[in-house]
Formats: structure tokens, sequence, C-alpha cells
């Protein structure tokens, strides 16, 4: 529970333009090999980020150095003006997901509560500390309304479909009230309509409680509606930008460093053509 | 006296004569002790097991003991120290093994861990003379009737220790063990907490295997917590449960074997497979009713088929 005091506390005092998150001329490195450099980056409270680029380019790489899993080899990352560190409670974060084995019989619920106070030492004790347990309750019920998950939040999760379970993992990360929500990947291996609906709930979920949004996406067009900014990451490259700015032919033929074609469709729809054996050789260097 | 009691050595219908039947005997007493704390701890630390599907890793790890157990006696030590000693090497073996598997374990590393130290605990029996056969077989299924004062506090002080650790890491091991990413996301130590969890199981390991040995202590650690995790979603619940399956089957299998001639061991792992099954086909016929149900009246037939 103390984790919690920071985020409920920072909240109020707000400076409206200063930024959530600072990216200063960061680089990584993993195995001697730089995934990408010279990322300059500074989100502010609210915005709505979409990291793209192809498999392998370094999309979750960014999220996990944003969090503190991974150290930079360069430059400096600040989150809510300390530096980047493990644990940060204001900092919701779903990563890329397999899906629960069906065998997981453990109410969505109480998933969703490990959020609020799952990395707290010892036993709580309901029947000493009423006030809080209330609390924490009404905390892990106000997320679970926030994704629209009240319906399935006591079921096992692992009878759960993709999307239902994906949109409990976002409430466990909301559970803290989070400045800022990174999700990995969370749209993947969802069909069509989950695809609209948990994209539909990240993007309300962004306007109603303020949270700045990183998520890591391999389609663009689900959330095209919702995002502000376009984080693009091919070849240790980055662009940074609008969709209009960055997903264009000239920046990612410029990205790829070989020719890509960028096609809008009568409907808004955004198709990327020409890096099809792009994909295929990061496809194989991510199985390892 | 002690012969008058042989000679009504069968239950009656009044309870509490048969308890006191059941409890007049020292041994049956340490018995009883032992088997409760055995249960509670067993329960408890199944319900993880379960969870991290690791039934495989408790196993394995328990049939460590066996070199563990025949190991202290060719080298004279108490059997405890050596099941407890044989357990955490397992554990440091197996976590070993698996540094390069991430935050997983591995069945391929436990399985060659296990059976190493199987092949361990047959030298040590060759090396032992033949009188120690008989030890054998209480390793293996153990020997609930037999439990001194001396083994009745070590297992309470070693419970005392299981859960007060199981307290002080209950929440951060059942993050780390249901979603493991995210709980290294926010700081919980996931790896130091699979490995501590591995040595607890070595000392719930050591304290079990002379009520169940260690064949049989699936019986204690895995089925009830199998079971009630078909019973409730709740994860405090469902450990409750758990403790409370495994109390339940210790004492009446205890009783059972009391008053027939057959092992303890038999009685504990049948009434706890006999549950699972029952749980089991239970929980799948409701699902067939209720499937049933929730397909439209008129065309039920077709519904209850999918």
């Amino acid at each position: 529970m103390t984790d919690l005091s920071p985020t409920a506390s920072a909240a109020p005092i707000t400076p409206a333009l200063s930024p959530v998150i600072q990216v200063e001329d960061a680089a990584v490195a993993l195995g001697g090999r730089t995934i990408w450099q010279e990322v300059q980056l500074s989100v502010q409270p609210g915005e709505f980020l979409a990291i793209l680029g192809p498999n392998g380019a370094g999309k979750s790489t960014l999220l996990k150095a944003i969090l503190g899993l991974i150290p930079l080899s360069h430059g400096t990352i600040s989150v809510l003006g300390h530096p980047a560190r493990r644990g940060n409670a204001a900092i919701g974060y779903v990563p890329q997901r397999r899906h629960f084995d069906a065998d997981v019989r453990v109410r969505g619920r109480s998933i969703v509560r490990l959020g609020l106070d799952g990395r707290d030492w010892g036993l709580p004790l309901p029947f000493l500390q009423r006030g809080k347990a209330r609390e924490a309750r009404r905390r892990v019920q106000e997320a679970i309304d926030l994704v629209g998950a009240e319906a399935y939040a006591d079921r096992p999760i692992g009878e759960l479909s993709g999307g239902e379970q994906q949109r409990l993992l976002i409430a466990q990360a909301l559970v803290t009230r989070p400045r800022i929500l990174a999700l990995d990947e969370p749209l993947d291996s969802l069909d069509l309509r989950n695809q609209q609906g948990v994209a539909g709930v990240i993007q309300q979920i962004s306007r109603e409680t303020g949270a700045a949004v990183l998520l890591v996406a391999h389609d663009i067009n689900p959330i095209l509606p919702a995002i502000d900014r376009v984080v693009y990451i091919a070849q240790g490259q980055v662009a940074i930008g609008t969709p209009e700015e960055v997903i264009t032919t000239e920046t990612l033929s410029r990205l790829y460093t070989t020719p890509i074609e960028v096609l809008r469709t009568s409907d808004g729809r955004i198709v990327v053509v020409g890096q099809t054996e792009e994909e295929v050789s990061y496809h194989a260097h991510r199985l390892r | 006296m002690p012969i008058a009691f042989a000679d009504t050595l069968s239950p009656s219908w009044d309870l509490v004569a048969d308890i006191q039947i059941l409890l007049h005997y020292h041994f049956m007493q340490n018995a009883y002790l032992a088997g409760t704390l055995v249960a509670v701890i067993a329960g408890f630390m199944g319900y993880f097991m379960v969870l991290r599907s690791q039934s495989f890793a408790g196993h394995s790890l328990a049939n460590v003991g066996f070199a563990g157990a025949t190991g202290a006696v060719l080298f004279g030590i108490p059997s405890i120290a050596g099941l407890f000693v044989a357990g955490v090497l397992a554990a440091v073996g197996i976590q070993t093994l698996n540094l390069a598997e991430n935050n997983r374990q591995s069945d391929v590393a436990v399985g060659a861990v296990f059976t190493a130290s199987l092949a361990l605990g047959f030298l040590f029996i060759a090396l032992a003379t033949s009188e120690y056969a008989a030890n054998v077989y209480d390793v293996l299924f153990g020997n609930p009737l037999g439990i001194s004062d001396g083994d009745v506090v070590i297992i309470a002080c070693s419970t005392l220790v299981l859960v007060g650790a199981f307290v002080l890491i209950a929440r951060p091991l059942f993050f780390a063990s249901i979603d493991p990413d995210v709980a290294a996301a926010r700081g919980v130590p996931v790896r130091t907490l699979g490995f501590v969890y591995l040595v607890l199981l070595a000392l719930v390991v050591a304290v079990a295997v002379q009520v169940v040995g260690v064949l049989l202590i699936f019986a204690l650690l895995v089925t009830p917590a199998a079971i009630a995790q078909y019973v409730t979603t709740r994860p405090l619940v469902a450990a409750a449960v758990a403790v409370l399956l495994s109390l339940i089957f210790t004492w009446i299998g205890l009783a059972v074997g009391y008053f027939t001639p057959y092992p303890v061991g038999f009685f504990i792992t049948t009434f706890a497979f006999g549950t699972y099954v029952l749980v089991r086909s239970g929980r799948f016929v409701l699902n067939r009713v209720r499937q049933r149900w929730l397909a439209s009246p008129g065309d039920s037939s077709i519904g209850g088929a999918a």
C-alpha cells in the first residue's frame, strides 16, 4: 500500500507542461548489438503514443528501458522527474502477452488486486484494517469498471477469452492509478472486434484518468483514431511525430534505407508496402 | 489395560469413544500431532505448487529425499537432516540448470536432477547393509506410527519456521507464480522467490516424509490443492480449503489405518485420490448440465452435445 502514496500525492501538483517521461540521447545495447540510439523523446501528461516498427526493432526494449528493466548504454531516461527505476508504481505495465493457461483457476478480481499490493510482504489482515481493506476493494472495483470487465471478473481467468484476459490485465495495471500506462502489444492475438474494443477502452482510460499511454503495436490501424504521436523504430533509427508526419513514404524509406510505399485507403487506413523481406528476417531473428 | 483395548479395537458408532481409543496410545498421539502439522504445511505449500505448475518439480524434489534419507543412514546423521540437505542441493541444482530459462522451470533440468539423485540413493542402499531394508520402506512410504517425541519436536519447529516464512512471502510469491513478467516489473524478486520456494519445499518434504514417505507425499502436497482449485477461485480460500482437505485426509487415513491392519499411507493417498476423482467428475457433470441449460430449449439435444 505504501507504494501508492507517491502516486496519489503527486497527482494534484501536475505542472501542465512538465513531461512525464523525458528520454535524452538514449541508446540500448544488448549482447554487444546496439538496438537503437540517439533517441530523444518527451511525453506529455495524457498523451497517447504508439510505438511501431518491425519485429525485433526494439519496441519492447524501449518500454522496458522506461520501466527501468533494461539499462541504457548511453543517455538518460527520467520518469516524473526521477531516473527510470524498476517497480515504479507510477507506471502501469502490461507486458507482451501469452495467454493464461486454461488450468489457471484464479478469479480475475484477485489478479487485478495483485497490481495494488501483490509485491507487499506479509499477509493482509482485513479484520484489523477494515478501512484499508475496503479502500483496496473499491480501487479494484473501480479498475474493473474502467475496463468494463465486471461481468466476468469473478470467473477463473484461464477460462476467459484473450480479449477478456487483456482487459483484466489492463485493469491490473490501472489499479494504482498510474500516470503512465505502458502496454506491450495489447492488441496482438485478438480478433478484430476485440482489437477495437480494447483499443477503445485504452483511449477512454487515457481520457478519463489523464494517464499518458505508450502502446507498442504491430498494426497502427485499430488505434489510429486514438494516437497523438508515433514512435517508429527501424534498423536502430527512430522517427517521432504525428502519424501524418512519420508514416510517410519518405520517412519510412529513410528509416529502412530501402524504398517503402505508404498508401492511405479511402476509409483512412494505412497500408505499408515493401517491408516484407525485412519482416521475415526480423522474425527469424526474434525466434533466436 | 492395553490388552483390553486391543480386544475392543473396532470402531463403534460412539464417536467420542472411538477418538478415545484412537488417542489412547502415545504413538498414536504423536502420529496425530505430526500428521496435523505436516498436513497444514503441505496443503498450503501445495497450493503454490499447483499454481506454479510445478507438481513435477515437487514430486522430483520429494524423490530426491530418497537419496537424502538413505545417505543419512549411511553416514549416521539424522534422517531429517539428510532429507533437508539433499532437497536444498537439488533445489540449487534445479535453479542453476534453469538459469538460462527465463523465470520458468524446465522439466528436463528437474528430471535430470531427480534421476541422478535416485541413482545416488540406489548406491547408498547398496553400500549400507541389508538391515536398512526396512528403513527404505519407511522412506518411500512413510511410517507415521513410528514417530518419536523428538521427531514431533523437530516437526513442530520446522512447521513454525515454514508458516512464518510463508506468511512473509505469500503475496509476492503468488504474484510471481501467476505472472512472473509483471511481478518482476513491479519489483518482486521473482528468481530469488523461486529459489526460496524450492528450499522451503525441501524442508516440507523432509518433514512430511515421516508421515507419508517420498513416494506418497503427492497425496498431501498436490491432490488437496488441485481439488481446492475446483472448489473456489479465491486464492486465500483455496489455500485454506487445501489445508483443510489435507487435514481431513490425514486424520481419517490415520484412523482407518489404526483400526485395520493396512498401512496408513495407502488410506491417506486413496482418500485424496478418491476425492479428486469425485470433484473432477462432479465438475464435469455440472458443466454439461449448465451447457444443456444454456442451450435454447428448442434444440436442447444439439446444444447438449456441443
